[in-house]
């Protein structure tokens, strides 16, 4: 147990220093640079009339190889909000972990959650505490979406490596297929837009961004691999199902299809 | 160098025993038993805020009874202990045995060693995956370490209380039973306990990965009425 002096709070960071644990391993003198490991790639969220929305691909990539088909980067955070990646995976996921633990620590030590943007900077000091990794090529940069259950709205951010933390109006969609995902949903994105528009909007930004980037990975109907879809909204985070998502997938399929059939003739 | 007055070891204990006995006395009760989905316990407590029923971990449930700044330093501990082992090693290497004899080993210490022993009594609860693997770790102020079966009362009166409580409950009760035979024992002939004087949680098999929740006056409301 620990005195009052050295008591590290509600922090769970701070306990693991203070038994011994360094969460994140890497510091400015180790070279990292030329350490090849897998890389997350497109991921994005955007608000709709009841949260908001995250969604991203399931492909990790090592260089030009596909390292992962089955990578999930869209995660819960907690009950009202969700975290997804892009960068360097084993840091990523080590971050994750780290924040997951952070929120439920801090929840259970003081009896209730941490607000909506108590998270966001919480998760800003993390990706901060990466910054020696990042320096060195093992950057990790999250997007943060969640419910404010004292706001009655969904909210969401994304973060630069330094920890630098911006809140986004609409949406956002960042990694190496992040340009053209985040075209679609500029598009794509209106106002107060039903969960089913805003699912399919989501779904359209991966499937564009999978046809022109290598690194991000689109439906894979042969082995029945789908992208990472999920709402969180006052009921909490629910993720959609593949069964919900194959079909707008088939569509994309039918409409491209279509046009060709169409230009053929 | 000057000699303390001789004190005959058992006298020594014996007058321990007795501060810590007085000090926990003084609260109120708590009781915790098995039911068909879990385990429910429940306590006597006005505050809404000054819990003695929290969730420690996964699978595991803490309740304290005595000196509230006291159970409250034992709760933390057990978070911080758990997270960290959760953290260093799996989700499913946190199980309450080991923490129930790290409390046993601290409270023990504390008897024996410190000025003052603890003033108080803790339970460490772990829902199994099947009613057979529940566990009810029962520690009190000297470290004494109880695995006790199927229910468990904390606090003073206790002996009054589990023989209220044995005739009214069984394990394959439902919720609503087991929550209203806590609250009658707790309560005894004379006086009926609302939801406004109790504080009711439960380790539920059916609540997904975090198996604890609280229930609100209105869900204890519901299930006496």
């Amino acid at each position: 147990m620990f005195g009052p002096e050295t008591d590290p709070g509600s922090s769970f960071v701070t306990l693991l220093r203070r038994v011994g644990i360094e969460p994140f391993a890497v510091d400015a003198a180790t070279d990292v640079s030329r350490v090849s490991a897998p890389h997350g790639t497109t991921v994005l969220a955007l608000k709709f009339d009841q949260g908001v929305i995250m969604a991203g691909d399931r492909r990790a990539t090592m260089g030009h190889r596909i390292s992962n088909r089955e990578m999930e980067k869209v995660v819960p955070a907690d009950r009202y909000s969700g975290v997804a990646i892009a960068g360097t995976a084993g840091p990523a996921m080590d971050m994750i972990k780290v924040f997951q633990l952070q929120l439920e620590h801090f929840e259970k030590l003081d009896g209730r959650s941490i607000s909506l943007e108590g998270k966001a900077n919480q998760l800003s000091q993390l990706v901060r505490a990466n910054l020696p990794a990042a320096m060195q090529g093992l950057g990790v940069s999250p997007i943060f979406a969640g419910y404010d259950l004292l706001r009655r709205t969904g909210r969401l951010w994304d973060f630069d490596m330094t920890g630098g933390r911006y809140e986004e109006r609409d949406f956002v969609a960042i990694g190496s297929g992040g340009g053209p995902a985040g075209t679609v949903l500029k598009v794509g994105f209106r106002p107060e837009m039903s969960a089913d528009d805003a699912v399919t909007l989501a779904c359209r930004a991966l499937h564009e961004a999978a046809e022109v980037d290598a690194a991000t990975g689109g439906a894979d109907a042969l082995r029945g691999i789908y992208p990472v879809v999920a709402t969180i909204t006052a009921d909490g985070w629910l993720r959609r199902t593949d069964a919900d998502l194959a079909p707008r997938f088939e569509a994309f399929l039918d409409e491209q299809r279509a046009m060709r059939s169409g230009g053929a003739s | 160098m000057n000699m303390p007055f001789y004190v005959a070891p058992e006298q020594l204990m014996k007058d321990r025993a007795d501060y810590a006995r007085k000090g926990i006395a003084r609260g109120r009760a708590l009781v915790a038993v098995q039911y068909d989905d879990g385990i429910v316990l429940v306590a006597e407590n006005t505050s809404n805020t000054l819990r003695k029923i929290s969730e420690i971990y996964d699978r595991i449930g803490f309740a304290g009874v005595g000196k509230y700044n006291e159970f409250d330093q034992l709760r933390r501990f057990g978070v911080r202990n758990a997270d960290v082992k959760g953290y260093q090693y799996s989700r499913d290497d946190v199980e309450a045995r080991s923490l129930a004899n790290e409390y046993a080993q601290i409270l023990g210490q504390t008897f024996t060693h410190d000025t003052k022993p603890f003033e108080v009594e803790i339970l460490v609860a772990e829902v199994g995956f099947d009613q057979d693997a529940d566990q009810l770790f029962h520690i009190m102020y000297d470290g004494t370490l109880v695995d006790e079966r199927g229910m468990s009362v904390l606090g003073g009166d206790a002996e009054a209380i589990a023989d209220r409580l044995k005739d009214a409950w069984n394990r394959t009760a439902d919720l609503r039973t087991a929550v209203r035979a806590c609250v009658a024992a707790l309560s005894g002939p004379d006086r009926s306990l609302g939801a406004d004087d109790t504080e009711v949680a439960v380790l539920s098999r059916s609540n997904g990965r975090r198996c604890f929740r609280r229930l609100d006056d209105a869900e204890v409301s519901a299930l006496l009425a």
